[in-house]
């Protein structure tokens, strides 16, 4: 997906030349709202997972319902966003669809920071054959185009949403790999690394204590784009019928219904993208707004 | 420039094989065994009859034997036959995959002609109305899903312009058929290219404009155009070309999404047909086939960077 290109942005530069995160809450906070774009990012996904958990006491409608005589209705009046042709409420629809698409992304994004950082963290810190071999896997990973990975292991695995994390997981594992290995590539060799081990630290104290804290701040930066993409590759999947599957509501299945009714109903495939480009909108504003608040020589 | 040339090559046979194995692995995650799945399930099978046939497709022997079985295989230019039209897979891919490579390279030329002039002119009005406007356009354009703007185009063309979406012309016939059956679906996939490559471009233009060289060049007295045409543009777009091979991948695998809304007969939607039909070595065939694609160009991309940048070449 666009974008992988971020993931050498801030892997550019390790986290020892940021400044530290244990700054105090308050500052951080009043440097936070300062910042131009970071809040309302911020505001926007706010804004969604609100939605996504109140979705089904709010809906104005039963998802499922069809009512036939009104199918196809319009936006305005009684169905904010019109109907589809089973006389659903596509605002219902859209709201309830927020929720595949974040629990998929949130979840996708946490395998593969996890995978992702034991990987990466190991190989810039033992360094040697175990860099190479799980870097060059790595490297194997990244040489599938992501759209496509994320299809063919779709198309092994079979369609569900468990399927649908691992599936997206796997493909942005190696930028968290990459990302981590810079960073503590960065660090390895710094004095306070040494001072730790002097005083008698393990290697998995010294990683813990000293090495994570410092890789923490291009790996939220990373996290929050990664998220953006996620989306987008949960919708892409769901939109041809690879990923979560009707009756269940996601914005990729409902605009793969809508584009049967393009000339018809427009409103059908307007609405649920729409809302994908401004949940996604959300996650890049925070990212490039965080990217500019913890990495200052990128400003 | 030639030992270059050599070890980028020599780097890029651990890669294939990866890649390889990737692709011959994934059908072994599907439960169920080989010949089962090439039977369907309406045969019913003896034991030794089963045997016979695993004996035969070769799915017996280790899976290490089987792999190189496979490479063999590769190497000879036999991807395997369809299991559902008992045709070789290989020459149904070659006859799509010019269409999808155009869609990628015409997606290509639309997002440089976009990104090029906006980045370039974004980072010399910094902070100005017309950089700001660009910046958020550049936003937008990234968080959208391309098959999304591909619906869009086509609603607004149809209903509103009243262009119809013609049949895909092969550019041995009709390059300007070809250009007016992909301008279309090239621009949903070009656009976030597009966004990316703004992005980039006017970052690392903001950056060689701090530099020592650059002042150098103005406190020298030159023109202002002669300081950007042959100080700062070139150095600038020299890490751009990276970005554009990176997003290859994207450009390459986008083509499976939108030859899908645009109905247009490529790879992409064979692909996605041979999925529904359980039709894994066309599958197989055609993931193999977008991912030695994407390798070859980033190679390729890799090339005319090391030709352009010397630092690359002999660092």
């Amino acid at each position: 997906m666009p974008g992988s290109i971020r993931a050498s942005d801030t892997g550019r530069t390790p986290a020892a030349a940021g400044p530290r995160l244990g700054t105090g809450w308050r500052w951080w906070a009043r440097r936070f709202l300062r910042n131009r774009v970071a809040p309302i990012g911020f505001v926007i996904i706010f804004a969604s997972v609100v939605v996504a958990v109140t979705a089904p006491a709010i809906v104005p409608y039963d998802v499922r319902a069809m009512s036939p005589q009104d199918a196809l209705t319009p936006p305005g009046g009684r169905y904010f966003f019109g109907t589809d042709e089973f006389g659903r409420d596509v605002f219902s629809r859209v709201l309830l669809g927020s929720r595949v698409s974040l629990v998929v992304a949130l979840f996708s994004v946490l395998t593969a920071v996890a995978l992702g950082t034991s990987v990466g963290l190991a190989a810039g810190y033992y360094g040697g054959w175990w860099d190479s071999v799980s870097m060059r896997a790595m490297d194997i990973i990244f040489a599938f185009p992501a759209i496509l990975l994320a299809i063919a292991i779709m198309a092994v695995l079979g369609t569900s949403l468990f399927n649908l994390v691992i599936a997206i997981g796997i493909v942005y594992t190696p930028q968290f790999a990459r990302v981590a290995r810079a960073a503590v590539m960065g660090v390895r060799s710094l004095e306070f690394i040494d001072a730790a081990r002097a005083l008698g630290m393990g290697n998995a104290r010294i990683i813990g204590r000293h090495v994570v804290p410092n890789v923490m701040a291009p790996m939220i930066v990373q996290i929050s784009l990664s998220l953006s993409l996620a989306i987008l590759s949960e919708s892409a999947l769901s939109f041809l019928g690879l990923g979560t599957r009707p009756p269940t509501p996601s914005w990729g299945n409902m605009l793969s219904d809508g584009r049967q009714l393009l000339e018809l109903a427009p409103w059908n495939a307007v609405f649920p993208g729409l809302a994908i480009m401004i949940v996604v909108l959300g996650f890049n504003l925070l990212g490039d707004g965080l990217r500019d608040l913890l990495d200052p020589r990128l400003r | 420039m030639q030992r270059y040339l050599a070890t980028r090559l020599l780097a890029l046979i651990p890669v294939l094989l990866g890649i390889l194995a990737v692709v011959f692995l994934l059908i072994r995650l599907i439960p169920g065994d080989a010949v089962q799945l090439f039977l369907g399930t309406q045969v019913e099978m003896t034991p030794d009859q089963m045997a016979e046939l695993r004996r035969f497709f070769g799915v017996d022997k280790p899976i290490w034997a089987q792999f190189v079985d496979y490479l063999g295989r590769i190497l000879r230019g036999d991807f395997g036959v369809s299991l559902r039209t008992s045709r070789p897979v290989l020459p149904d891919i070659m006859a799509r995959l010019p269409l999808s490579f155009q869609l990628a390279m015409f997606a290509l030329v639309i997002a440089l002609a976009i990104a090029v002039p906006l980045g370039i002119l974004s980072a010399v009005t910094r902070n100005s109305a017309f950089d700001v406007l660009t910046r958020i356009g550049g936003l937008l354009g990234l968080s959208m899903p391309n098959f999304w703007l591909g619906a869009m185009l086509i609603l607004v063309s149809s209903r509103y312009l009243n262009v119809s979406l013609g049949q895909y012309v092969p550019l041995r016939q009709n390059p300007l058929g070809t250009l007016e059956s992909l301008y279309l679906p090239a621009i949903a996939l070009g656009v976030a290219i597009a966004a990316i490559l703004m992005r980039y471009i006017r970052s690392s233009l903001l950056e060689v404009l701090g530099q020592d060289y650059v002042r150098t060049a103005r406190g020298k007295g030159l023109r202002a155009s002669a300081v950007m045409l042959r100080h700062a543009l070139p150095n600038a777009m020299i890490p751009v070309i990276t970005v554009v091979g990176f997003q290859m991948g994207y450009l390459l695998g986008g083509t499976v999404v939108i030859e899908e809304i645009f109905a247009l007969p490529g790879m992409g939607r064979l692909v996605l047909r041979a999925i529904f039909q359980r039709d894994y070595p066309v599958v197989q065939g055609v993931v193999l086939t977008i991912a030695l694609l994407f390798v070859v160009t980033n190679l390729v991309v890799d090339l005319l960077y090391a030709w352009i940048d010397p630092r690359i070449r002999y660092g």
